[in-house]
């Protein structure tokens, strides 16, 4: 069901922190992915 | 020197250069070979038969004579799938040439003058398919020239295609040079390889984000789902894996039917650029999802997923980037290169479908059925006798020119300036 939102301010806090959230899981989600791609490849040495 | 000796060390450079190409039997002289009347030929000739009198009919008759346009829908498939796919298709090139030159990746390098020729065709007929939907082609040069719309979207889209264009051409140059034995103008266009892929990444940086922001002034048309304020962000990332999912699928293309025309350094390098396009394919396309779901939420448009508009949504993300994604990635950890390029089919007919559905399929959802817009099919033809116009220019130029191998009297010289050498990163 669609929420309904009285005033702009409950809009802009309902959908930003849904959006941080969602964010907050991308930060964790794409590093880990990146560790997926790269999981096979071989290692070089930087040091 | 005279013009005349000119004239006679150029012909004899061309003697030799042709000699030492049919010694290395990467070309036979098409202009020897006759026409085969194969199967695909004659499709092909029948296509062009019959779009050339759809030009003439579309020309003389207007646009409705062929089109199904009306005042509720303006912009039709030549919009939507010519010029709209056609320029985020023809991403391969500005990716390849930035990552070669500007990141240093020389180990794409092989990949760099297909991927700049598969461009300058695909932007070439966007501007040849732009006349079927404007008309008046002699006026084509008035936006830029005579009556430039500064305020306009449109005017920066059109001024960026046409530099672009451009941009394009001079790079594409060096291989018609080679090809004619222009050895002084080559080099002097290969030294400018730096600046034009700048030139050309900052060019497309604009025009592909400003085609998605061309639907920013139409929220109470285009459904929800897909109209969003991040709409120029999406057209420009979604561009960078158009651009390479179409550099692996014309690649595999490439080694399916030219096979005979590459060199050991493209066949030996094209694994690479598959596994590598794929990895960079992959991570890109996550962020893509990763900023349409923040652009669903930040709108509050969750509930629309729940709908048959949400059914479609869902099967474009899922079925066509995630899906997609997901194949590279196990492709670039397997290398495993088949995998990568049936990625790139889904690449590619993800990318078509997200323009379509943004500028037709979505587009004026609110209206009845009746009022909705669907392709006459002398608009479809027009379109598929335009992409094969794309097919048998390709053709022609790697038939003639070192597209897919290095020509000989220039192994070992690299594109991006003979001066600095070969860099092997």
């Amino acid at each position: 069901m669609e929420h309904i939102f009285y005033t702009l301010q409950d809009f802009m806090v309902h959908t930003k922190g849904i959006t941080y959230l969602i964010m907050g899981g991308l930060l964790v989600a794409l590093p880990l992915f990146w560790l997926f791609l790269t999981g096979r490849d071989e290692k070089n040495k930087t040091f | 020197m005279g013009l005349q000796d000119t004239i006679k060390n150029r012909l004899s450079n061309n003697e030799l250069i042709k000699n030492s190409l049919m010694k290395s039997n990467l070309i036979n002289n098409p202009l020897i070979n006759k026409i085969e009347w194969t199967p695909l030929n004659i499709i092909t000739a029948i296509i062009l038969f019959v779009g050339f009198i759809l030009t003439i009919a579309r020309f003389f008759g207007g646009l409705g004579t062929v089109t199904n346009l009306d005042d509720n829908n303006p912009w039709g498939l030549w919009i939507g799938f010519d010029l709209l796919c056609g320029v985020a298709l023809a991403a391969g090139g500005y990716v390849t040439s930035s990552a070669c030159y500007i990141f240093g990746l020389k180990r794409y390098h092989s990949a760099v003058r297909p991927a700049i020729l598969t461009a300058f065709l695909g932007y070439a007929l966007v501007v040849f398919a732009l006349n079927y939907d404007v008309g008046r082609p002699w006026r084509l040069p008035y936006p830029i020239f005579y009556s430039p719309g500064t305020s306009s979207l449109l005017f920066e889209v059109g001024l960026c295609v046409f530099l672009y264009l451009n941009v394009l051409f001079i790079e594409f140059t060096p291989a018609a040079f080679e090809w004619l034995g222009l050895k002084k103008i080559r080099n002097f266009v290969v030294g400018l390889t730096m600046l034009l892929t700048i030139f050309g990444v900052v060019l497309s940086t604009l025009h592909q984000s400003s085609l998605g922001a061309l639907f920013l002034i139409a929220p109470s048309k285009l459904h929800p789902l897909w109209y969003s304020g991040y709409l120029p962000v999406y057209f420009f990332i979604s561009s960078m894996f158009a651009g390479m999912s179409m550099v692996i699928f014309e690649g595999s293309l490439a080694h399916k039917y030219l096979h005979h025309k590459m060199d050991e350094t493209h066949l030996s390098e094209s694994d690479g650029v598959v596994l590598g396009f794929s990895k960079a394919a992959s991570f890109v396309m996550m962020g893509y999802l990763g900023i349409k779901l923040i652009g669903l939420s930040i709108d509050n448009n969750w509930h629309h997923l729940f709908t048959s508009w949400g059914l479609w949504f869902l099967f474009e993300l899922i079925g066509f980037v995630a899906l997609p994604a997901f194949i590279y990635a196990v492709a670039a950890r397997e290398k495993n290169v088949k995998l990568a390029r049936v990625a790139s089919i889904l690449g590619v007919l993800g990318i078509i479908l997200n323009r379509l559905n943004i500028s037709l399929v979505a587009f004026n959802w609110q209206l009845p059925l009746d009022q909705r817009y669907f392709p006459s099919w002398m608009e479809i033809a027009i379109s598929v006798f335009v992409v094969t116009i794309g097919i048998v220019a390709y053709r022609l130029i790697t038939a003639y020119m070192p597209i897919l191998y290095e020509h000989p009297d220039y192994k070992h010289g690299d594109d991006s300036n003979n001066k600095h050498g070969h860099q092997e990163d």
